[in-house]
């Protein structure tokens, strides 16, 4: 009988799944303002993609305030230990049915490579991506701010260099879901709370 | 009960219908025609008037200062001074791409001169007041027409122009007109600012006969059916002074609208004098309003010219000129709409319709080449006028304009451009006998500026101003016609347009790192499976 544990709490949840659609449609609607492709109509995907990124600001200002508050925060404190020994598994021992160098706990939700790749993003690339788009909204009044050095190519730089950064985070993070005890498991955790435990 | 419902309903909608439709009857009946003198009651005018001074000279007689006023404007002096070069510019002293010039035609260009022979034989002006054309600009009935060839003149009787050829031309009643004098209209400003170039939408590529009765997808705000403005709406007339010339134009204007009745040097025919700066409204109004920061307002609402059924000419090689039918006239043949594509005493030229303009950065400063001046044959095409503009001088916004090619006659030995005579009656004008080296020599010469001998041809641009023909609101340019690689604004420079501009090497390379990535955790999760599978089977084995 497989252990199960109560890790991810309702908002979390709510918090990551809502995140993650917001997300995956900013990538969709902001690939095609960046010219990749014509789905909404330019117009259309640019307000959209600007509908989509103040909920998301707000979801942010949600979550932001849980972390604090639930002390959740400490999850993303990055520490060297075991780091390679998650190389390893993800580059080796997972071939070899190897066991899982992290034990997963209610206090250790993500493991060493996990922590960096989510602190990563939510301290690098989001910040990058949400200060260039704000900038972006607002660049008629960047003089104003006291901005008006501010070249728009560098900001728009920025803002797709974060783009594509969550892109490829999309991709491993997603993959990286099938890793659990079975393949569903990670997905079953981050819907109902409970994981399988290895 | 919903019967007596509905009744009630159709009852009270009746009463408002009643209500309303006699509230608007009265306002009307009640109210008279806003002009309070009816010229046709003026026993200065009830006399047969044989030629156009003698109308004007009844006109002046109320209306004192009226000829001194029209005698101190562009309209009459064919002259402006440039304000960027403090050069002397406007028809009588630059060459255009079109028919060139003026100064050497006047007998034919000044059938579109607010004067009778105001214009003397070698340019200068005529001090007569009653010189001054009234009725080109004030004629209601449509039926005024300043016919080629005769200076300007009009007369009541027929005229056989050139004498003895047999051409006659018709004369006009000046009587009836001037009895039904009135204010301007999009007919009378019309009758020469829709025909500049020499034909109908020629020059101007929004300016055309189709503006006289609008509808609203070809002007918003000269609609008949609607606002139906008149030139003058926008371009408000004070003193005879009518302000929005292209010689001087507004490229930016940064004030508020402008209250009523407020005079003074603003240019009252911009669209922010009415609009304001923050003309938008609805969800997207902000995002738009701060496009005016580098956009001219007529850069999205002016989508196309020539969109009236009338074609504008985009380019004219005289160069071609020359050529004859088999019964020795000039050649002439035409495409399909009708348009003047070769014509032997004219050259080959080019039309379109709907043509989309050209974009440029434009801060109201243009600068000519007069044909007083040296060209340089390192700069080819030779800008007839250039718009100058740039991101970097902070009072530019990106313009539309319509483009004119031209290739046109200069003289290859002194570098300048030519002055020629193509009108008139003798046999140095080019249109009579098809020889170059006569007419640019005649017109050097009335011009007073020295000729080689010898004519060559040079490639030319013009640049015009893009102002009317304003769209609807939802035949305005969409974002995406710009937001996007190889869209209108493609050969803007010196601003970031979303959607246009990224950086290659950034999107190439990460885009090599999604594709490595996505097979990378194919791969993995391939050798995962198989793996597995092999445990598996190994386990079975061991059984």
């Amino acid at each position: 009988m497989a252990e199960h544990i109560y890790i991810f709490k309702r908002f979390e949840r709510f918090w990551h799944w809502s995140q993650a659609t917001l997300i995956i449609f900013l990538l969709f609607s902001g690939l095609e303002i960046h010219g990749w492709y014509s789905y909404f109509g330019f117009e259309k995907a640019v307000e959209y993609h600007t509908i989509a990124a103040w909920i998301l600001v707000g979801l942010w200002c949600f979550a932001i305030f849980w972390h604090l508050t639930t002390g959740e925060w400490k999850q993303y404190i990055p520490s060297t230990k075991n780091v390679m020994a998650m190389a390893n598994y993800y580059l080796f021992g997972i071939f070899r049915n190897a066991p899982h160098p992290h034990r997963q706990t209610a206090l250790t939700k993500h493991n060493p490579l996990q922590k960096l790749a989510y602190l990563f993003i939510l301290a690098i690339v989001g910040p990058l991506i949400w200060t260039t788009g704000w900038l972006m909204l607002f660049s008629d009044v960047w003089a104003d701010w006291g901005l008006g050095g501010l070249v728009p190519a560098w900001v728009a730089f920025g803002h797709v260099v974060g783009a594509y950064l969550m892109l490829l985070f999309l991709i491993v993070h997603v993959y990286l879901t099938t890793t659990g005890a079975t393949p569903l498991a990670h997905i079953k955790a981050m819907i109902t709370g409970w994981e399988k435990v290895h | 009960m919903q019967r007596v419902l509905r009744a009630a309903t159709a009852l009270l909608v009746g009463w408002l219908v009643v209500v309303s439709g006699s509230g608007v009857a009265f306002a009307d009946t009640d109210r008279k025609s806003a002009v309070t003198a009816d010229h046709g009651k003026f026993k200065e005018l009830d006399q047969d008037f044989q030629s156009g001074p003698e109308v004007t000279r009844a006109c002046l007689v109320c209306h004192t200062e009226a000829a001194d006023q029209v005698m101190h404007t562009q309209h009459w002096k064919w002259e402006f001074v440039n304000p960027k070069s403090k050069e002397l510019v406007g028809k009588r002293h630059v060459v255009n791409n079109y028919c060139t010039s003026a100064v050497s035609n006047l007998h034919a260009c000044t059938s579109c001169h607010v004067g009778y022979a105001g214009l003397t034989d070698k340019g200068g002006l005529s001090t007569d007041p009653e010189r001054v054309d009234c009725l080109v600009c004030h004629d209601t009935t449509g039926s005024y027409r300043k016919p080629s060839g005769l200076n300007g003149n009009v007369f009541a009787k027929d005229v056989e122009m050139p004498p003895g050829s047999g051409n006659i031309i018709r004369g006009t009643n000046l009587k009836r007109i001037a009895q039904n004098v009135g204010k301007t209209s999009r007919q009378t400003c019309g009758s020469c600012h829709f025909f500049g170039g020499g034909g109908d939408g020629v020059k101007q590529g929004e300016m055309d006969s189709s503006l006289e009765e609008p509808d609203k997808s070809i002007d918003v705000h000269m609609n008949a059916d609607g606002l139906n403005f008149t030139c003058a709406t926008c371009h408000q007339t004070e003193g005879h002074h009518v302000p929005g010339s292209r010689y001087a134009p507004t490229a930016v204007d940064k004030d508020p609208a402008r209250l009523r009745g407020m005079t003074g040097e603003r240019n009252p025919a911009t669209c922010q004098s009415c609009h304001g700066q923050t003309p938008h409204k609805g969800d997207q109004a902000d995002r738009l309003d701060s496009h005016s920061r580098v956009l001219a307002c007529q850069t999205c609402h002016v989508p196309a010219m020539a969109r009236g059924g009338v074609s504008t000419m985009l380019s004219w090689d005289w160069s071609t000129a020359g050529k004859r039918d088999e019964k020795g006239k000039p050649l002439s043949i035409r495409d399909d709409l009708g348009n003047p594509i070769y014509k032997g005493h004219k050259g080959t030229s080019t039309f379109g319709d709907n043509v989309k303009p050209d974009y440029i950065w434009f801060n109201g400063d243009v600068e000519y080449t007069l044909p007083t001046e040296k060209i340089e044959s390192a700069q080819r095409p030779i800008y007839i006028n250039k718009f100058l503009g740039s991101p970097e001088d902070g009072r530019s916004k990106i313009w539309p304009i319509k483009t004119h090619v031209g290739k046109q006659p200069y003289d290859p030995v002194n570098k300048t451009l030519a002055v020629t005579q193509l009108a008139g009656a003798n046999d140095t004008a080019y249109w009579t006998n098809l020889n170059w080296e006569r007419a640019v020599a005649a017109g050097m010469k009335t011009a007073g500026l020295p000729f080689s001998g010898q004519v060559g041809f040079i490639e030319t641009v013009s640049q015009w101003p893009v102002n009317h023909m304003v769209a609807p609101k939802e035949n305005t340019v969409g974002c995406s016609e710009c937001h996007t690689k190889g869209g209108r604004l493609d050969k803007i420079e010196g601003i970031y347009i979303t959607g246009r501009d990224s950086t290659p090497w950034l999107d190439n390379a990460m885009r090599v790192l999604v594709v490595l990535t996505l097979l990378g955790v194919v791969a993995h999760g391939a050798m995962r499976i198989l793996m597995s599978k092999k445990r598996q089977t190994r386990n079975l084995g061991d059984h």
